[in-house]
């Protein structure tokens, strides 16, 4: 009876259309948000902060950014790591090059970089799909981890190669604690959520999805593939961008590009594909799977109190993490927001079920 | 609704973590230990986390620092510099503090310096991380002790001229550099390339993209160039690939030269006989199986059955690195005793002063049992680096043989390099050079 819909009547097609038209999911998803904004900051230890949330909370937005272009538009991209990458050091340029240059402008022009970069290697996706396509996008984390690497005006002449920054300011307010951290990123995330479940619930997103689920027909009623194959591309390294601009400054707070290299770009694949294809919910999932399961796998027997060889520990973490993988997908193939979604309709019948 | 799972996943880890009874004693010293067991780097970092471990053991056993015991706790960063910060998070407030982190990265060192200073944590990073950081003045919480990579590079270089009789030797030669392709690789090349402007010798980079399996390239480069000279600065398992390419292409071993991570038994016992030749220069020790303080782990700590590893490994040369780190960091701690309080427990900040007044003479080393294996080490403000000795050893086919008398790096070739380097990054950092009044805090 939790989740009873009856009676709960849509008189306007406002309230028909709203993110969350049931009034148990708007009273749960605006408890969370008070619960993420006030009362996490309170409760939880600094090892939380620094190396559950704050990954936790920029991965889960690069890989929303890579569900818009691989789960909306179809498009399958191994180049997100590359994106990420051009997003931190473009933003590391304008805050070392400009003088004064506010933070947030770096970082958002980071993402506009990435952006530019993105198109330019989504341009083949107009002639190639699929693997084929995915085979192209590798060549922009080849050359990208090259030019990273090479070419020291990236790197402003550094003689190691890498990158650092410090003394992270918004409006004179200093980002330098980890609950500061923490509320920084998660403003970003809220803000970008919101505009990426609004550009996948209006006309953008249903172009997208009909490029997706067949191109042909979407071309016959209209759609124009090239406009709607780029403009995806160019949301997703936007956010791809501004996520590992995040990625660099607030969480490494020195990086290389090894940072950013194709094992970045393959964790985040899994990412969606284990949270759900073409869902903004699947990809908090699929980061939370990636990146809190391991952490919490490698700290168990510690919990517990049983004395384990740390290489050991780090082996069975493996094992038990890949197994986990495939029991997820052959238990649900399309991910675990299909799981949540399935939970959710069995919400609706209880206790009665037919 | 989409982060109720996430978050519920965090409430359950809390109160685990919560529930978790105290292991941390009163008086007990934390030492954590960030271990490279799994990983590209795994044979390598191994031996160096069990000595480490080991000569702990041996701390306690000989009554500890003043009657505080040492406490170890491993953390798994398989050499990636993400899992490295998180381990750090991890252990940096266990055990009442941590004493000082030896991330045995240079991708990790990077990440940490960022961090350390907020948490005030010390970081010894002997003979990796960043070369610059021996200037005190701008880096407080780094402590390169024993050496760095330019003192690697220099004395690699100096051995290579005196073989050839002198400096102007070396003029119109070609030296070959083949290193990891990234910051761990990259630090070591301002000072080949301030040697080949004053000596007047070629340099020919030959970067190997990570982990370092993939060097058929550069070894074909090799073949056809023909550099008079190879100085290799290889990690893991790059090392192995780069002899056994050697041998594949006909370059003789006996003009290859590791820096002080490419020349560990590891790294050569595949290859064995083929490898004869191959020298690699260290900082200070390499493999001092007839010591006294290994002597001391074998029938105190792996004696009675309670060492890390192998006992055949006990005194190889990685081992010894870790026994070594482990000595620096209590001897650290020893000295900071000095001066706040024998038989207390140094925070780290507390044992940040004493690495900065580090005064290892050669008595209190023999003490020790490091006679024959380190000379004195004495760091300053200025100075976080403390000595600037190396040995070059041979690989004999089996084992690793002495091949050179004690090299000391051109300080003043050095000194300005990194001087020069700091203020860079100070710069960029917007940060300024500590008072002289900082350097008593």
């Amino acid at each position: 009876m939790l989740y009873r819909e009856n009676g709960q009547f849509k008189t306007s097609y406002r309230a028909d259309q709203q993110i969350f038209p049931i009034a148990q999911d708007r009273v749960v998803m605006a408890l969370l948000l008070i619960f993420a904004v006030a009362v996490v900051p309170l409760v939880m230890p600094e090892y939380f902060f620094r190396a559950v949330l704050i990954p936790f909370l920029i991965l889960s937005l690069a890989a929303l950014g890579l569900n818009i272009l691989v789960g909306y538009c179809g498009q399958i991209s191994l180049g997100t790591g590359a994106f990420m990458a051009v997003g931190a050091y473009a933003a590391y340029n304008f805050q070392v090059r400009i003088e004064g240059m506010p933070l947030i402008v770096s970082l958002l022009m980071g993402g506009v970089c990435a952006t530019v970069v993105g198109v330019l290697f989504g341009i083949p996706s107009l002639r190639i799909k699929g693997l084929y396509l995915a085979v192209a996008t590798l060549a922009a984390q080849f050359f990208i981890d090259w030019a990273f690497l090479r070419i020291k005006w990236f790197t402003n002449d550094s003689s190691s190669g890498s990158v650092s920054v410090a003394g992270m300011n918004v409006l004179g307010l200093p980002i330098e604690t980890p609950v500061q951290k923490y509320l920084f990123c998660l403003a970003f995330l809220i803000v970008f959520g919101l505009l990426a479940k609004n550009l996948v619930r209006g006309h953008i997103g249903r172009e997208w999805m009909a490029i997706r689920d067949m191109d042909v027909a979407a071309a016959v009623i209209g759609i124009r593939p090239v406009y709607a194959k780029l403009s995806a591309f160019a949301v997703s390294s936007f956010i791809v961008g501004v996520a590992g601009a995040l990625w660099g400054f607030v969480h490494l707070g020195s990086w290389e590009p090894a940072a950013f290299n194709i094992d970045r770009s393959f964790q985040l694949l899994f990412m969606v594909i284990i949270g759900g294809l073409g869902s903004i919910m699947g990809s908090f999932f699929g980061a939370a799977f990636i990146v809190v399961l391991p952490i919490v796998l490698d700290n168990l027997p510690y919990w517990f109190g049983i004395p384990i060889d740390t290489a050991l520990a780090a082996h069975l973490t493996y094992m038990i993490f890949g197994a986990l993988i495939v029991f997820f997908l052959i238990v649900e193939p399309h991910g675990l927001a299909r799981l949540w979604s399935t939970a959710k309709e069995k919400l609706r019948l209880w206790p009665f079920p037919h | 609704m989409n982060r109720l799972k996430p978050i519920a996943l965090t409430v359950a880890l809390v109160a685990a973590h919560l529930a978790t009874p105290a292991l941390a004693q009163d008086k007990v010293q934390f030492f954590p230990s960030l271990t490279g067991r799994t990983g590209p780097v795994a044979p390598n970092a191994t031996p160096f986390a069990n000595g480490y471990a080991d000569y702990m053991k041996l701390v306690n056993l000989r009554g500890g620092i003043n009657g505080v015991k040492t406490l170890v706790e491993e953390c798994e960063t398989a050499y990636a510099t993400d899992k490295g910060v998180e381990c750090y998070e991890r252990l940096k407030g266990k055990h009442g503090g941590a004493t000082v982190f030896q991330p045995l990265s240079t991708g990790i060192t990077f990440a940490l310096t960022e961090k350390a200073p907020n948490d005030k944590v010390p970081l010894i990073t002997s003979g990796y991380g960043r070369s610059d950081s021996a200037d005190g003045g701008i880096f407080k919480w780094n402590f390169p002790l024993i050496g760095h990579y330019w003192v690697a590079g220099d004395t690699v270089l100096q051995h290579i001229a005196k073989k050839e009789g002198g400096w102007d030797k070396l003029k119109g030669k070609k030296i070959g550099v083949v290193y990891h392709d990234s910051p761990f690789g990259k630090e070591l090349l301002p000072i080949m390339q301030e040697r080949a402007a004053m000596h007047g010798f070629e340099l020919l980079l030959l970067p190997v993209p990570a982990p370092g399996v993939e060097q058929k390239a550069i070894w074909l480069q090799v073949r056809q160039q023909r550099p008079d000279f190879v100085v290799m600065q290889t990690w893991g398992v790059m090392t192995p690939t780069a002899i056994k390419e050697a041998v594949a292409t006909g370059y003789p071993r006996e003009k290859m030269f590791g820096t002080w991570w490419s020349g560990a038994e590891p790294d050569l016992r595949d290859v064995g006989a083929a490898a004869k030749g191959y020298s690699a220069v260290m900082m200070q020790h390499g493999a001092e199986p007839q010591s006294a303080v290994v002597q001391d782990i074998l029938t105190k700590v792996h004696g009675p059955g309670q060492g890390t590893g192998p006992k055949e490994e006990v005194g190889s040369v990685l081992y010894m690195r870790g026994v070594v780190g482990a000595m620096l960091a209590v001897e650290g701690v020893r000295a900071a005793q000095e001066r706040f309080g024998k038989g207390k427990v140094m925070r780290g900040e507390q044992a940040r002063w004493g690495y900065e007044n580090l005064n290892l003479t050669q008595a209190k080393l023999d003490a020790l049992g490091f006679k024959g294996v380190l000379r004195p080490v004495s760091t300053s403000c200025v100075d976080h680096m403390g000595s600037a000795w190396t040995r070059v050893h041979t690989w004999d086919g089996a084992k690793f043989t002495w091949a050179s008398d004690w090299l000391q790096a051109d300080e003043a070739l050095i000194r300005p390099l990194v001087k020069n380097s700091a203020e860079k990054y100070a710069g960029e950092k917007k940060l300024t050079r500590r008072p002289p009044a900082d350097c008593q805090s």
